[in-house]
Formats: C-alpha cells, structure tokens, sequence
C-alpha cells in the first residue's frame, strides 16, 4: 500500500467517523465541532480528485461560513438565553434500514456505471478552467445563482432592520 | 522544499532504502519542523520588538536589565525568552464548569491555521514549503479555520466575557475576509495566477523607469486596494483598533480570558504568527515580495530573503504604530466601515481595474 493510499483511508475514516459522530452524539456543539472535521476531510477529498480550487472554496463556504453560522446560533440560543439544548437519535432501526437500502443502491450504480477514465495528471490550473466554463458555457445559471444570492442578502437586511413605528 | 528533500535523500544509500512512506514523513518533517520553530521565535522577538516600540511611543524605556548580573539581559534582551519559559512552567487551569473537551481542542485549531498558512508562503525565490496552484486563495481559505477555533475558546470556557469576545470575533472576521479578499482580487485579475511565486513574479521590472513594477505602484485602483487589504488584515489579526474582541475595559480578555499558562501562549503564537502572515500576504501581494526595490540590483537568493524580512518587518511595525496611536473603535462603528465604506471601495476597486486593464494596458 503507498503512501498516498495510507493517507486517502486516513481521510475517509476522518470523514466517515465523524460524520458518524455528527449524527450520533447528543450534544449539539460537539455534533457542530464533528461537523468541522468532517468539511475538512471532504475538501482532502476534493485533493484528491485533483480540484484543489474545489477544495478551497469547500473551506471558505462551508467551514468559514456555514459551520460559523451554525456554531453562531448555538451560542445565541444555548449559552445566552439558556435554551437546553439536546437532540437524540430516533427510530435508530427504520434509519438504518434506509441508510443500507440507499448505500446498496449507490454501490449498485457506481460499480455498474461506465466511467470515464482518464490518465491521472494534475491539469495545469483547474481555476482558469473553472472560470471559462463559468463565463462562457454556464453563464444563464451562474446569474441566476447571483441574483438569488442578493435577493437572499437583501430579504436578510430587510429582516433584521428595526421596524419604524 | 519537500520535493527537494526527497530529491536530496535519493542520494543518500541508507536513506534511499527506507520505505517512500518514511521517506516522505521525513522530507515533510524536516520541512515543517523548522515553520514551527519560526513560529515560535517571531512570537518572542514581536513581543519584545513591541514592549519596546510602545514603550518609545509612550516615552518610557520599556523592559530593560536592571540591577546587577543578567536579569533580563542587557536592555531586557531576555524578557520575552523568561516570560516564554514561565508560561511554559506555569500551572494549567481548567475552569470547573468549562467544557474539557472543546476548552482543550480550541487553541490548537487557533494555531493550526496560522501555522499551515505560513507553508505556502514564499521567503525568496526557493524557500517555499509548498507551491500550491491555489496559493492565495489557500491562505484565505486556512485563515477562515481559525475563526472556529476563536468561538469554540469563548463558548467552552463557560464565562460571559469570553462569550461576548468570541461573538465579536466571529462578526469581526467573518466581515472583514470579504474585503479582504476582494482587494486581493485585483492583483489576481492583473496576473491571472493565484500561485504566490507567479504573482511575484509578474511584478519584475520598473514602471517609467524607475518605480519598481509592484502592483502598489501599478494603477490607483490597486493602491487604493493596497490599503483596504492592509486594513483589513489588522482587523482580521484582532489588534488594536480593531481590539474589541479582548478589549481589556469591558471584557477583562475576551475568548481568552480563562487561559492560562501554556494554552494561554499558544492564543500569543497565533496572533503574533497572525501579524506575520497578513505583512507577509500584503508585502507579496502588493509589495513585490522578494523583488528588489532596485530592480536589477541585489537580486539573488539570499537578498531575496534579505527584501522580503524588510517588507514584513515594516509592516509589522506599521501595524504597531497603529495599536499605539489609535483608540479602540465601537463595534457599530467597526461594521460600519466595513460594510458601507469597505465593501463597496472593494467592489468599485474590481470593476475600476477591469476598466485599466482593458484602456490602458
């Protein structure tokens, strides 16, 4: 086994475990702080499909804003207003159930789908890449995506404003 | 610098015959290993180099050996290396009702964004721990990791002022990126690299003659984004003025105050590795990193370092000379010079360069 294998596994036990993590504790800050690792050790998986722009932005979206936010409205709610807050695991067994039919017929479609393979070798940049096809071919969603975005900017402003009666 | 180590042991017999594995942990050790000592060693002379300068600012003499023997070495040369060791030595407190496990994990995930951040920052034209393709964009992206750290600190050590200071962090941070991170953008327009050596690169030669090509000198758009990053950067490094999350008056030390001892300096390592990182981004960036400020004189390897360390150090003492000048700023004040004046220069800075870009080039 390489290195670069030892080093995939030790990413996907990282992922895997505490996304396991995440689900299972009773505590929401430490499912919250799971959470980290598991963002993290997807991004190493963007790394290793050779997307490390992927990567990156995996890092600034998800754990420098979304994870903030979420550790952000713990705060507000359990350590200054004093909500307890808890969440248990329900109905373990009809999960479990779903989770292996779903996971089988994942591996069913991934094991019998034609990929497409291509020799490994790092392309040069994947940003400048990233960005024609985002400017050129995918332009009509890549607007849409923006002007939803500032409609969600501008309703967030408008909610939070103080009222003026 | 970890390629080259691997190049260098492939010459060497009895290292050539261990495991690639070994071999990479190794070349990777002998790479990092040193980062953590500069880690280290930037903290204690910063510390000093700030005692000192705020002490001159204020007209007082600052640490200084007194007495007979070394007690803190001549002019308190010492002070920093004995401050570092009594905080090594010193007792490690937990709060009773703290939260163990975060109150323990939070300061290394403080101090491991600054840390992995400074591998991908070039020294001169060969010290670089790893070249990514995605250079800055990987230092903006590892810097957003400490913030987790900074509210994990306030949250875990059960305690209102640590609480208020880690929230006030976490706006503070999470505000300022954004123009951060746009101001860099006009650099990487101008470039059309995000890898930290191209974008050195790219500033070689003179303007008119005799300006160096750095991207400060290039267009106003980037001089003014010059210093809307630099400010930025302070106010992500949470120093004075932009102090309120540890703002002493009101919140005794913000998300730090129940740390102590060791986990206590390991909060000291980050800011001040913090301070390095945003005078070594800006001084790449928009200063020309290692270029020479005569282009074509002083050039190699070792003046390479040489311009580099003065950049930063200018910086950093820039950076001091605004924590001992300016008083601390409200928080309504803070966000809004980030979002109403901040955020739109940035954004008029981007569609400003586009415009040079395409008229004038």
């Amino acid at each position: 086994m390489s290195l670069s294998d030892l080093t995939f596994f030790f990413v996907v036990a990282l992922t895997i475990g505490s996304a396991l993590y995440v689900v299972t504790s009773q505590k929401l800050v430490y499912s919250a702080m799971a959470l980290f690792f598991t963002l993290l050790g997807i991004a190493g998986l963007f790394v290793f499909l050779m997307a490390d722009f992927i990567a990156g932005t995996q890092i600034v979206i998800y754990v420098g804003g979304i994870l903030v936010l979420i550790v952000f409205g713990i705060m507000l709610t359990n350590r200054i207003s004093d909500v307890r807050l808890s969440h248990t695991s329900m109905q373990r067994g009809v999960g479990g159930v779903v989770v292996l039919l779903i996971f089988a017929g994942l591996y069913k479609m991934i094991s019998s789908a034609p990929w497409y393979l291509e020799s490994a070798s790092a392309p040069e940049s994947s940003v400048k890449g990233i960005g024609k096809l985002l400017m050129i071919e995918y332009l009509l969603p890549f607007e849409v995506a923006s002007v939803l975005l500032l409609a969600a900017l501008v309703g967030a402003a408008m909610l939070s404003r103080k009222s003026k009666s | 610098m970890v390629d080259y180590f691997l190049n260098l042991f492939a010459d060497v017999s009895w290292l050539a015959a261990m495991p690639a594995g070994a071999q990479f942990l190794l070349a990777a050790l002998l790479a990092g290993l040193p980062l953590f000592l500069f880690v280290a060693v930037n903290a204690i002379i910063a510390v000093y180099a700030e005692r000192k300068v705020s002490a001159f600012m204020q007209d007082r003499l600052g640490p200084m050996g007194q007495g007979v023997g070394l007690h803190a070495g001549k002019w308190g040369l010492l002070q920093t290396v004995a401050d570092a060791l009594k905080l090594i030595l010193k007792q490690d407190i937990i709060p009773a009702l703290a939260d163990r496990k975060l109150f323990i994990l939070a300061p290394f995930i403080i101090f491991i964004a600054p840390f992995v951040a400074i591998a991908a920052m070039p020294f001169n034209q060969h010290i670089l721990v790893a070249d990514f393709n995605i250079g800055v964009f990987f230092l903006l992206a590892v810097g957003s990791v400490g913030v987790i750290g900074i509210i994990l600190a306030g949250y875990s050590s059960n305690n209102k002022w640590s609480l208020y200071g880690a929230m006030r962090s976490a706006a503070q941070i999470i505000s300022y990126e954004i123009p951060a991170a746009l101001s860099i953008l006009t650099v990487i327009m101008l470039t059309g690299s995000l890898q930290m050596q191209e974008i050195i690169k790219a500033q070689s030669g003179t303007i008119w003659g005799i300006l160096p090509n750095w991207f400060i000198f290039n267009n106003p758009f980037t001089l003014l984004a010059f210093f809307l990053f630099f400010i930025a950067g302070v106010a992500e490094t949470n120093r004075t003025p932009f102090d309120l999350p540890e703002a002493e008056s009101e919140l005794v030390a913000g998300f730090h105050t129940e740390y102590s001892g060791m986990r206590w300096a390991f909060f000291f390592l980050s800011e001040y590795a913090n301070v390095f990182i945003v005078s070594g981004i800006t001084a790449i960036v928009f200063l020309g990193g290692w270029q020479s400020p005569i282009p074509g004189y002083m050039d190699g390897p070792f003046w390479g370092l040489v311009w580099f360390f003065s950049k930063v150090v200018f910086l950093i003492l820039v950076m001091m000379w605004f924590r001992w000048t300016f008083p601390r700023l409200r928080t309504d004040q803070l966000m809004r010079m980030c979002w109403k004046f901040f955020l739109p220069a940035s954004l008029v800075n981007i569609l400003g360069v586009g415009l040079w870009d395409l008229l004038v080039n």
